[in-house]
């Protein structure tokens, strides 16, 4: 093989956040999980790439949709995967996260694939293991492969990012998807709105460079993506809004209120979907719907973090 | 057995002493300050020729202790504590009540006093508990630990759970002139926050705990400070809207005083996210705030405003901080940081005198516990803290003497040090590279 | 920088190989092209087009990148990784005879990366190989069916293949590698 092939490289060893990515690496991201939606196309839709390579699944929440679909993700390139799920009642019984993550590195896996509950538990393991963290999600702080798999999306849909109008509606204080949507999509040039009750918004949102409102109307209006956050319960609960019913005549996405978006807008959700919650059934089952392309895409998209990651470039000088 | 200290600049803001005098100790009590005293007084005892620079103050005193013993001696000792409070050159201590037990009886308090003579350096003050477990429901038996010992009631690590109970112990107090320490912090706002509520918290994905959380807290008790006469001391002032309500109410006459942390006046929260990511040794409650608020602790701190500076020293074991940020507990260790901090990033910097500093951390820690100290008028304790404004100090976390090296500071260089702490007339910590002359101590 | 091959020369060697092509499998019934990116895809078009005008049907053309196929992936512990683009075959290769096109044939480690590639598209008739240029040292038992050009080299040299479409010009070069 002698020819000199382009290489592609991420700055860094780890895919911790959106925030450490330049657009260049983002869009690197993408093209490559473009070869990779291929690869999902084929008969056997399987290749060799990471044979002999071990990728440990740990997960501190439960997670169907994300650890299903790193797992296909990770069989299709081949990799040995091992799903280590931890309910909270073991970190209960006392082994810290610290403990467990020296556990699983002393198998010296080549990458471990982290959803946690906490914000930064991520960049606590990158701090102690040799094997790339892939964050799954952490806390309430980021989730980038999903926010990945989102722009993958809306890229194959619009064939750009920079200059749509970009729409986000939902839990704007907790959500990681939400933060991890924020800086990819700003990083590429897009006009991002969100909108939440005020309840639900973080201080300082708008210094993301967003444009933040409580009403619907403004967010929609010309939109050419609109994305859905799952509401969740316990929201409710916390008494960041009266009832569920109050929240979706206020906020919830129906098709009169898309009315104002662009004729061509796309409605996303990351999943699971709360139908008469934030989002209509009419909406998200509708014509304008990409949420099961979110869904196949996603594992392009891991696919593609994967690969990209195996290589390890720990040093930046290492070109 | 007789000391005298020549050649050192001395700092007595009591006795209004700003310039080059001498210091004769004798025993464990101040004898004589004046100018040129000749070696023929300490006759029999040592002449301490000090290097030039060196700065001889009235002994500082840190109001705001975690000892950790009696109940987490893995964190820090009675004897390591106070260790590591003479070589961050104080001379006494007050020891916060969240112990395992709560320091709300007698016994408690008696066993803590028991523990500091027999570790013999640094003076200890234990501070009890405003309430029986710090539950937060009726008084401990506040008369109780005056009498074996206690200066302060406080329920420290949290607030004083209601205004009709804050509004009892202002009452109760009064009758013995103790102060009452508020950990302001309003319940319900801090909820299950974790970091300053802003835009890094927002960023980092943390859950806020708001300024206004500590404001409220401190508004109320300021009120009722004022309807009762009673004394209430703001602990680890963090946000601006607390500094506003005390200079509201000490504007009206209440009895209120405030201290300040080092580290609410130097570090912000953008600590949280560079150069360590999450790096829970940048957690502490209050949380490190804004940069206006930051600005604000050094304007109180000039403008007089603040009372004190205390350190929080709250240490943690390493196995405790090394989780999740959000599991992590809140606080840093702080007696061997202050000095060096307070010389270089307030003196040094410009924004207060010597004189000043001492009052901060010597003078009113002293007038507000009402304990010995905070002059060297002839007479006095001789406790002493001789500071070197000029030597540069490193702050390397394994080289602590506290038992824990939960330190933000780690690697931070400051210039200005201790040169040695002098406790009823001990030198309980020297540091020979200060310029301190080799004694017998 | 001797150029072993210039613009026409290329031009005759692949015309000769279309034909041959036509010869060995009597006519263009059931075969197709595909090219390994990334000049073998613009040298498939190629013959594609001389095989369509020859024979007056379209010949089915794909692009296949071997990247995830490589055996030198992931042998290194760090470093970055060879950029994958597409794979686009859009048609089934199941009994079908497929010429698998690429520019230099050396080690042969390329040609098994995209023979296992190919069979994970399904199961062809026959596969053979069309390279323009052999400059041997094979380190695997691979022999191209078709050859541009043999050209004797030393491993210390490096064979270059520029083409119209991706480098602007038509010529083989042998470097020098330091």
């Amino acid at each position: 093989m002698d020819a000199v092939a382009a290489a592609a490289a991420l700055s860094q060893k780890n895919l911790l956040g959106i925030a450490d990515l330049s657009p260049e690496e983002i869009v690197l991201i993408l093209d490559t999980a473009e070869a990779m939606k291929e690869v999902g196309r084929r008969a056997i839709k399987k290749v060799p790439t990471l044979r002999g390579r071990t990728v440990v699944n740990l997960f501190f929440e439960p997670s169907t949709r994300t650890r299903t679909s790193f797992e296909i993700a990770e069989k299709r390139l081949s990799a040995d995967t091992l799903n280590v799920a931890i309910g909270t009642s073991s970190v209960v019984k006392g082994e810290t996260l610290v403990d467990t993550a020296m556990n699983i590195e002393a198998m010296s896996p080549s990458m471990i694939v982290l959803r946690h509950g906490s914000s930064g538990a991520c960049h606590l393991l990158a701090r102690i293991c040799k094997a790339a963290i892939i964050n799954a999600g952490d806390g309430m702080h980021e989730h980038p492969t999903q926010a990945l798999l989102d722009a993958f999306t809306i890229r194959e849909r619009k064939g750009r990012i920079g200059g749509l109008k970009v729409a986000i509606f939902g839990d704007l204080l907790h959500s990681r998807v939400l933060r991890s949507n924020l800086l990819l999509l700003t990083k590429l040039g897009a006009e991002v709105w969100v909108c939440g009750p005020a309840t639900l918004i973080p201080p300082g949102l708008a210094r993301l460079g967003v444009r933040v409102t409580t009403r619907v109307d403004e967010a929609v209006e010309g939109a050419d993506v609109v994305m859905m956050l799952r509401i969740q319960l316990e929201r409710m609960e916390g008494g960041y809004f009266p009832s569920l019913r109050e929240y979706f005549t206020t906020f919830g996405m129906t098709e009169a209120r898309l009315k104002r978006a662009r004729p061509d807008v796309i409605i996303m959700h990351p999943g699971p979907i709360n139908r008469g919650v934030e989002i209509a059934s009419e909406v998200a089952d509708g014509p304008f719907s990409v949420i099961l392309d979110q869904v196949s895409n996603g594992v392009a998209v891991r696919m593609a973090v994967l690969y990209l990651l195996a290589g390890g470039a720990e040093d930046e000088t290492v070109a | 057995m007789k000391r005298l200290l020549k050649g050192g600049h001395l700092v007595d803001p009591a006795s209004g002493i700003d310039g080059r005098f001498d210091l004769l100790i004798d025993g464990d009590r101040i004898a004589q300050v004046g100018r040129d005293l000749p070696a023929s007084l300490a006759e029999g005892g040592d002449v301490l020729e000090l290097g030039p620079g060196l700065v001889i103050c009235p002994g500082f005193i840190d109001m705001h202790v975690h000892l950790r013993e009696p109940g987490q001696e893995h964190k820090e000792t009675v004897a390591t504590g106070v260790l590591s409070a003479v070589t961050g050159g104080f001379t006494a201590v007050a020891c916060m009540p969240n112990t395992k037990p709560v320091n709300d009886n007698a016994g408690v308090t008696q066993l803590i006093l028991q523990k500091a003579r027999e570790a013999n350096l640094a003076r200890v003050y234990p501070i009890g508990a405003v309430s029986r477990g710090q539950r937060g429901e009726e008084l401990a038996d506040i008369a109780e630990l005056r009498e074996a010992g206690c200066v302060a009631v406080t329920d420290d690590g949290l607030p004083i759970a209601t205004a009709i109970l804050a509004r009892r112990a202002l009452e109760y107090t009064s009758m013995f002139g103790m102060p009452v320490i508020e950990h302001c912090e309003d319940q319900s706002l801090k909820g299950d926050g974790v970091a300053h509520e802003g835009p890094v918290a927002a960023s980092l994905g943390l859950r806020g705990i708001p300024g206004v959380a500590e404001a409220i807290t401190a508004g109320r008790d300021i009120l009722l400070a004022e309807m009762t006469g009673g004394h209430v001391h703001i602990a680890h002032m963090s946000a601006w809207t607390t500094l506003e309500a005390v200079r509201q109410g000490k504007s009206r006459g209440v009895h209120v005083t405030a201290e300040v942390c080092p580290h609410h006046f130097t570090l912000t929260d953008d600590l949280l996210a560079a150069p360590i990511p999450y790096d829970t040794n940048a957690k502490m409650n209050p949380p490190l705030r804004e940069e206006r608020d930051r600005q604000a602790m050094i304007d109180g701190i000039v403008d007089g405003s603040v009372d004190v500076i205390a350190t929080d020293h709250a240490p943690h074991h390493y196995d405790e901080k090394n989780v999740e940020f959000d599991r992590a507990p809140f606080g840093i260790v702080g007696l061997e940081t202050a000095v060096p901090i307070c010389l270089d990033r307030l003196v040094r910097a410009g924004l207060i005198r010597l004189p000043r500093l001492v009052e901060l951390m010597s003078v009113n820690p002293a007038r507000i516990l009402k304990v010995p100290g905070g002059t060297l008028a002839p007479g006095s304790v001789a406790d002493v803290t001789v500071l070197a404004p000029d030597l540069a100090v490193t702050i390397d976390r394994d080289a602590l003497r506290s038992k824990s090296k939960n330190t933000p500071y780690h690697g931070w260089t400051f210039t200005g040090g201790v040169a040695a702490t002098i406790v009823g007339g001990r030198v309980v910590f020297s540091n020979p590279a200060s310029g301190w002359p080799a004694g017998r101590d | 920088m001797p150029v072993v091959m210039d613009a026409d020369r290329i031009a005759r060697a692949l015309t000769r190989i279309a034909h041959e092509i036509l010869e060995h499998n009597h006519g263009i019934a059931g075969v197709a092209l595909v090219g390994v990116r990334s000049r073998g895809v613009p040298l498939a078009r190629r013959i594609a087009a001389t095989l369509g005008s020859v024979s007056g049907e379209e010949v089915p053309t794909g692009a296949l990148d071997i990247t995830l196929y490589r055996d030198d992936l992931m042998r290194a512990a760090v470093g970055p990784q060879p950029l994958v683009r597409k794979t686009e075959i859009p048609f089934s290769i199941d009994n079908r005879t497929i010429v698998l096109v690429d520019d230099v044939l050396y080690t042969g480690r390329t040609t098994r990366a995209a023979l296992d590639a190919l069979i994970d598209f399904g199961r062809p008739k026959a596969i053979q190989l069309v390279v323009l240029v052999d400059r041997g040292h094979r380190e695997l038992p691979i022999k191209a069916d078709y050859v541009g050009k043999n050209v004797p080299t030393s491993r210390k040299e490096s064979v270059r293949v520029r083409l119209q479409e991706i480098d602007g010009v038509d010529e083989v070069t042998v470097e020098a590698v330091e």
